[in-house]
């Protein structure tokens, strides 16, 4: 079933078109990868699907994206937030200690009782397989971990506001293998229970991870299919060209 | 209902800015409002130009104290502006990694002295040494100056070693591989491209100097009348209101207020000076 | 082939020119460094040595007398001076450079005016505080000289102050935190309290203490509006006068020379102890910057 449609999507920065009228649905429970070159807008569509381009000045959208048939654009903001989770380039977590961080989230969000924060962390830091690691730690700064535990425990706190989605915009990029190793693990345990959209730079990620791939190119969606018909047999030439590394 | 939060939050922050505006637009009103009937009163080329300030007699020239003013601000220029820029240089390219900490905590200090000590120290020390080399009062233009000097370096020491560091180390690394001495480099180089900064460093030494009140008070002697050479008395602008301000009435303390007024537009043009320094600087 | 002694003859000139030689801009930059040090060392140093073997126990008295002088009621309102002035300006400051950093669109033209007016508190002369003060808060509000009229118009000397070191602090948290608030649902408002103003806390600490120097450090503006009574303010409607004022009716008086020196030494002390605190504070923010 489709969990999240864009249809006819434009949008401007200003005067600059970055999306080209695009059409997209992504299914429920299943990993979908953006890929594309620099600047093709796979970013900018992420950030759309949460409203997250509301923050930027000038931003202009026409068409509708849907979550769960809804259109978002009539959603509370927050409340599209608290459904649709965001992890970021760079892990950023805030000047606080793990507990903090993970439970800022279930606070905003009405969560007061201590018993029940301190359920909802456990299962978050669980659930992103960090829990070993830090559960004897919690109230130690979470700034003092490693790129690789950071960006783990930005995943845990977008999945203690208990979305069922994961935008996930090149969670890799800025980590060592090993934590790519890791992550990419996590990421595909999870998606038993949450659908992921997941914007990265590697084509080898996508063909690692990603049930279907979507491939952007300046602006516009050229195909997007299952991985491995994107990968081996792609039905447009700029596909076969960016596959093939022919251009980056 | 969180909306509804969200724009009183937003309402409430704006007008906490505003007071700022509020503020300027109350201080203007009242002063204007209480200075310019009365310099209008007696008469603009006799306020600023005239030359006896006599408020018993009713007389009210201002020029004493403008030209007391503008000779202690131009000695406290003469004597804290090369210092203080020379320190700033000395600070940023010259001074010891081990002596850093403790230079910059005693410039800390010296900006935080309140100029009451500094009045005082000129009082009980700075005059009897002039008294002993000079066999005058000790009084004097030439202690105020000296005085102000030291009071103006550490704002001019910070701002200037702002615009030092703002100078691209390339500047600095260039001149050096071209041949140059660090000297040269320095103050041939570098020194001229922090040109406008250090101008501004010493435009605000200039209204920190232009503003000051109590250390003046404390050892300039205080007549109302123009400077006899460096060894005369003077009065400046500032102590003017703060000397008269207790006892005066009716014309005499609005012609004070007058002087507030003056002072503010000596504050406002030099605030120009900088903004428009500070134009030419980003374009 | 070259000899031996022309190598060495070389070297010894390659070495030559690598040993110190003083120049003259380093003549020129130490003198002024000294200077200013010496300056500096010297106005500390005979104050202290005049001022603190006369720091006895009756100058810490807490009622003035005239024989005593003591410097307690001034140490006393000094404190409340502060209290009050900063409970006026932290806030509103504070309040208003959150509008300017985060609600307002940059470059818009309330941004410009409100800036601009801050520049221009920030360079008006203490004593046109004072002459202000005295008309506004003493006269037309009819306060008479008193502790709530200093610190009125002190919370307007040290606003520009505030409003400078806040927005600056403010600007300096990453956008990224933000956008993770936003990212996890949260509102504005929330993101602003949670998030950003405790990270900027640090930078508008340091905005305070600069704002306390000021107000401690204040004299001019403070005769006209706080008077110069010498004991502990009873209630913000009372007469109040602080450790500058106090020092400067001493000088004034010329009697008592020695406590006069004592009570420079104090508020010198008070100085250092506030530079000091200023500069821990300082670097317990790089710190948590860089470990979290």
């Amino acid at each position: 079933m489709d969990k999240i449609k864009v249809e006819g999507l434009n949008l401007f920065y200003g005067s600059y078109q970055a999306l080209k009228s695009i059409d997209l649905t992504i299914r429920a429970r299943e990993i979908t990868a953006l890929i594309g070159p620099s600047g093709c807008g796979k970013s900018t569509l992420l950030k759309s699907i949460n409203r997250m381009n509301d923050l930027v000045e000038g931003c202009r959208l026409e068409g509708t994206i849907e979550v769960d048939g809804r259109n978002i654009a009539d959603l509370d903001v927050n409340g599209l937030r608290k459904q649709v989770g965001m992890v970021f380039q760079k892990p950023n977590l805030f000047p606080m200690s793990i507990y903090d961080n993970i439970a800022y989230g279930p606070r905003t969000h009405g969560v007061k009782n201590k018993k029940e924060l301190d359920r909802i962390v456990e299962r978050s830091l669980r659930q992103a397989a960090i829990w070993d690691e830090v559960k004897d730690n919690l109230k130690k700064s979470a700034l003092a971990l490693s790129g690789g535990q950071q960006q783990r425990l930005c995943i845990a706190r977008a999945l203690a506001i208990e979305p069922d989605v994961l935008l996930m915009d090149e969670p890799t990029s800025a980590l060592d293998p090993i934590s790519t190793a890791k992550v990419e693990q996590l990421v595909q345990t999870l998606k038993k229970e949450y659908t992921i959209v997941i914007v990265t730079h590697n084509m080898q990620q996508a063909l690692r991870i990603a049930d279907r791939t979507a491939f952007f190119l300046q602006g516009e969606l050229v195909e997007c299919d299952q991985t491995d018909v994107i990968f081996n047999s792609p039905s447009d030439a700029r596909t076969e060209d960016y596959i093939r590394g022919r251009f980056g | 209902m969180s909306a509804w939060k969200e724009n009183g939050a937003k309402r409430m922050f704006q007008m906490a800015a505003g007071m700022a505006v509020v503020a300027v637009f109350m201080i203007c009103g009242f002063l204007f409002a209480n200075g310019l009937p009365a310099i209008h009163e007696i008469g603009w080329l006799n306020f600023l130009f005239g030359q006896v300030w006599r408020p018993g007699a009713e007389q009210f020239g201002i020029f004493p104290m403008i030209v007391g003013t503008g000779v202690v601000t131009l000695g406290a220029l003469v004597v804290g502006a090369p210092v203080g820029v020379l320190c700033a240089v000395f600070l940023v390219y010259y001074c010891p990694k081990q002596l850093q900490a403790p230079m910059k905590a005693i410039v800390n200090l010296m900006a935080g002295i309140p100029s009451v000590v500094y009045g005082f120290f000129g009082l009980v020390v700075l005059i009897p040494l002039l008294r002993h080399w000079t066999q005058t009062s000790g009084m004097s233009v030439l202690a105020a100056a000296i005085l102000l000097g030291i009071m103006i370096v550490p704002t001019i020491i910070s701002v200037s070693e702002t615009a030092l560091h703002a100078v691209p180390q390339t500047v600095y690394e260039g001149a050096l591989a071209l041949g140059a001495t660090k000297d040269r480099a320095v103050f041939f180089t570098v020194l001229p491209a922090a040109g406008s900064g250090i101008f501004c460093a010493i435009v605000l030494g200039l209204g920190r100097a232009v503003g000051e009140t109590m250390a003046i008070m404390m050892v300039a002697g205080n007549q109302a009348v123009l400077p006899n050479g460096l060894l005369g008395g003077v009065r400046t602008l500032t102590s003017n209101i703060a000397m008269e301000m207790g006892y005066a009435a009716d014309l005499h303390r609005q012609a004070l207020i007058g002087t507030a007024v003056v002072l503010f537009g000596m504050i406002l043009a030099m605030n120009a000076l900088m903004a428009w320094v500070k134009r030419r600087i980003a374009s | 082939m070259k000899s031996l002694t022309e190598d060495h003859r070389m070297v010894k000139k390659i070495q030559s020119k690598k040993r110190k030689r003083i120049s003259f801009g380093q003549i020129v930059v130490w003198t002024s460094a000294l200077l200013t040090v010496g300056i500096a060392l010297a106005i500390v140093g005979i104050i202290f040595w005049k001022g603190i073997p006369y720091l006895t126990p009756s100058l810490f008295a807490w009622t003035y007398t005239s024989d005593n002088v003591s410097l307690m009621p001034a140490l006393v309102n000094t404190l409340l001076m502060l209290v009050v002035s900063l409970s006026i300006a932290l806030p509103v400051g504070v309040a208003g450079s959150v509008y300017l950093v985060e609600y307002a669109a940059p470059g818009n033209r309330f941004v410009h005016l409100v800036n601009l007016m801050v520049d221009t508190l920030a360079g008006i002369p203490s004593i046109v505080y004072g002459l202000f003060g005295a008309l506004f808060f003493v006269q037309f509000f009819g306060m008479g000289l008193s502790l709530l009229a200093g610190a009125l118009t002190l919370s307007i000397m040290v606003l520009p102050t505030i409003m400078k070191t806040t927005q600056e602090a403010l600007r300096e948290v990453p956008a990224l935190y933000r956008e993770g608030s936003y990212g996890l649902g949260a509102g504005k408002l929330r993101t602003i309290t949670k998030i950003v103003l405790p990270a900027a806390l640090p930078g508008i600490l340091s905005g305070a203490i600069l704002a306390a120097g000021r107000v401690f450090g204040e004299s001019a503006a403070l005769i006209f509006t706080a008077g110069t009574l010498a004991q502990v303010a009873g209630s913000v409607t009372d007469s109040a006068r602080t450790m500058a004022v106090h020092l400067y009716a001493l000088s004034q008086e010329g009697l008592f020379l020695n406590e006069t020196y004592a009570s420079a030494a104090v508020l010198i002390v008070v100085v250092l102890l506030m530079n000091g605190l200023a500069s821990w504070l300082a670097k317990k923010a790089e710190r948590r910057r860089e470990h979290g």
